[in-house]
């Protein structure tokens, strides 16, 4: 049974057509990389699977645990294991992270209700583990974080929400090598049989942390080639310019 | 029911309600005579509302702030005595209304008085023992109307001193025709370590539409005083034109806590002011909903070294709706200082402005002021402005302005929604967000119902 399958996936933003023919199947446990100049698809891929309304599904689509999730909300996508961290994330000045992740928790895992103790021990835990500072708890969402504190809170949403897929976009990116270490042991640490993750990067550094099964190559909106872990060191020698397609 | 339709009815329903005494429509010499009559007052302060009266004839219709031009004078009942029961029992009230008090979680016993099921709240009892206890500190704590009659010199030395009739065209009508109110009187050194809030929700129904309320703080004092409650006021009455005069004497330190939500036909225009003397502290915090238009800038006048003022405010402008808020600063002494923070959220056509003054005159050396006024705006129709004016005559000061005006943009929902938050559970809590700095200076409870209630007003618009 496969996880995740992309098939044929082409999407518009407006008149612009970004993803043209996307194929990619995970299966459970798995970890994927995908890898790409700027301006190759990447991150419209994670948004597309997460549901962002400002893109159209022209053809094709995305299927989750074989079922056909396209016409599916950003929210409904998350209650079924979906995960986004995000390259960006949002600010919310004035809303407690706290407060806002058990809100997230009980609408993600309503059967699985935590008072407000047990979530906050949990919340402790995950923090301490990636060395997030106390002091950032009590501020607003991302309110004031650094580029590394972002991210760092994108993995521990990701720890306490338990997700099947996480998706990650360009994580690795204005990380210092030791936010990169911690953010990386994060995630090698929820890594299961059973939760598959979809790394995209524009670099290998990441990935020789969170180590992929798989690697794929995106340029123009198509996966232009896949391999094994290989794939990447050759990325990184030789860069994306002998795969690059000319543009029809 | 359907909730929306609940809040709506509720909102716009016209009230039933009967009244032993009506004065006849409209407004002359003869009308405050009658409630100067009525009230049984002396000639004292019926001669202060006939010159009020006088001063309102003169006096021009502002031509600033919101849009005024549908007020008509001669269509409102000045004064106006409700009868004590209005519903026989509890399910002769509206479903609609029971409903919408239910949601806000106000307790049974609250919602009967305020649908006026009961005459008499059952707390009653409760408020005797505070005022007891506070009788014991000479602390005074009536309505207007009683406090006039108990304390005549004190109300006859403070009232309208700080809020003259001329100060402007509503000042001068409240003034003529007030009814209602209260009056609060804090002896030296007394700190009242309560709110006086639980009174005044008793109060809430025959607040009326004319209050005027007096607050004195003799040197040292401390009092916090809670007005209005969350739950809808709703009347026919389309004006509601309030004083609120506060004296802060040195070292002294008052907080007013306002929530009001007035029903979507009312001119709310509101004059408040304090005075501040040395050292001394006054804090407005000020929850603007519902009105048809609001216009309120409550001010602080630091006339003492050392004073400082606050106006803290949220505004939530819905359709059809303007907020026009803000707050004042006068450094009338050196080294005052004051903080207006103002918050406001506008919907659909609704339409919030900030308002606001500081004014340092030559010679108020060492003064510091900071003004953050924050919009958020939460569709493409909705409008927010800004009118902050700064009259700083000195060059020692620290002045500090910060504007911003945010709309909760689709990638901040977007972000919210793929935590697996609704699309109404999002907007929920970047609003919550949005007004945490000001909420939480709320006592608990009208923080509580602040939220709901917003989440109430909020719920037409997602789908």
């Amino acid at each position: 049974m496969k996880l995740l399958e992309i098939y044929n996936l082409n999407v518009k933003a407006g008149n612009k057509h970004i993803l043209r023919g996307v194929n990619l199947s995970m299966r459970p446990g798995e970890t994927h990389a995908i890898m790409g100049p700027n301006g190759s698809g990447k991150s419209t891929l994670a948004s597309v699977i997460m549901g962002h309304p400002g893109y159209a599904i022209t053809q094709g689509g995305v299927r989750l645990n074989g079922k056909l999730i396209n016409s599916l909300d950003p929210d409904e996508r998350a209650r079924k294991g979906v995960f986004l961290s995000f390259q960006y994330p949002s600010e919310v000045p004035g809303l407690s992270i706290e407060h806002f992740l058990r809100n997230a928790f009980n609408a993600i895992h309503p059967q699985n209700n935590l008072s407000v103790v047990e979530f906050h021990n949990r919340f402790l835990t995950a923090a301490n583990q990636l060395r997030i500072r106390q002091d950032l708890a009590g501020r607003g969402l991302n309110e004031g974080f650094s580029g590394g504190e972002k991210k760092k809170l994108e993995i521990l949403q990701l720890a306490l929400l338990e997700p099947s897929l996480g998706i990650l976009d360009e994580t690795d990116s204005g990380l210092d090598i030791d936010a990169l270490k911690t953010v990386s042991a994060g995630v090698n640490a929820l890594r299961t049989a059973k939760r598959s993750f979809l790394v995209i990067t524009h670099y290998v550094r990441i990935l020789k942390y969170v180590k992929p099964d798989w690697v794929h190559v995106m340029i123009d909106g198509r996966i232009v080639l896949s391999g094994d872990w290989k794939l990447a060191h050759q990325i990184e020698k030789r860069g994306y310019d002998w795969l690059n397609v000319k543009k029809k | 029911m359907r909730p929306k339709a609940t809040n709506e009815e509720l909102l716009t329903r016209p009230d039933d309600v009967a009244y032993l005494f009506k004065a006849k429509k409209g407004l002359s010499e003869r009308v405050v005579r009658e409630i100067s009559h009525l009230k049984g007052e002396s000639d004292w302060m019926r001669d202060i509302r006939l010159r009020a009266y006088q001063v309102f004839l003169k006096k021009k219709m502002p031509t600033w702030g919101g849009d005024l031009s549908k007020i008509r004078f001669e269509d409102i009942f000045y004064y106006m005595k409700p009868v004590e029961k209005v519903f026989q029992n509890w399910s002769d009230v509206p479903t609609a209304i029971r409903s919408t008090y239910q949601r806000l979680g106000i307790p049974q016993a609250e919602q009967k008085y305020l649908s006026g099921v009961m005459a008499q709240y059952e707390s009653e009892a409760v408020y005797h023992n505070l005022k007891d206890r506070m009788g014991k500190n000479g602390v005074i704590f009536e309505d207007m109307d009683t406090a006039l009659k108990k304390y005549p010199e004190i109300v006859k030395k403070y009232f309208g001193r700080v809020i003259p009739a001329g100060d402007n065209k509503f000042a001068a009508l409240n003034t003529a025709v007030w009814s209602g109110g209260s009056f609060v009187y804090v002896p030296a050194g007394v700190k009242v370590e309560f709110p006086l809030q639980a009174y005044f929700r008793i109060n809430a129904r025959n607040a009326g539409q004319f209050e005027r309320t007096l607050i004195v703080a003799e040197p040292g004092s401390f009092v916090h005083y809670v007005e209005g409650c969350t739950a809808p006021v709703y009347t026919t009455n389309s004006l509601h034109s309030a004083v609120v005069e506060i004296i802060v004497k040195p070292g002294a330190r008052v907080r007013y806590t306002t929530v009001q939500n007035w029903s979507k036909n009312v001119y709310n225009l509101v004059t408040k002011r304090s005075f501040v003397y040395e050292e001394g502290v006054m804090e407005w915090v000020d929850g603007n909903l519902g009105s048809k238009l609001t216009m309120k800038y409550p001010s602080v006048y630091l006339l003492g070294r050392k004073a400082h003022g606050e106006v803290l405010s949220i505004a939530l402008a819905g359709d059809g709706q303007h907020q026009d808020a803000g707050g004042k600063a006068i450094h009338g002494a050196p080294e005052t200082t004051s903080r207006i923070i103002s918050k406001s959220i506008a919907k659909e056509t609704g339409r919030t402005s900030y308002r606001g003054l500081v004014r340092v005159p030559r010679g108020m050396t060492g003064a510091k002021s900071n003004v953050v006024c924050d919009a958020l705006l939460l569709d493409e129709r909705s409008r927010s402005d800004t009118y902050p004016t700064m009259e700083i005559k000195e060059s020692d000061v620290q002045i500090g302005h910060e504007a911003s005006v945010g709309k909760i943009g689709e990638e901040q929902l977007f972000y919210l929604r793929s935590r697996g938050l609704s699309e109404a559970e999002a907007m929920n809590l970047i609003v919550a967000g949005f007004i945490e700095p000001i909420a939480k200076e709320l006592p608990l409870e009208y923080a509580v119902e602040l939220n709901r209630l917003i989440q109430l007003e909020m719920e037409g618009s997602v789908g």
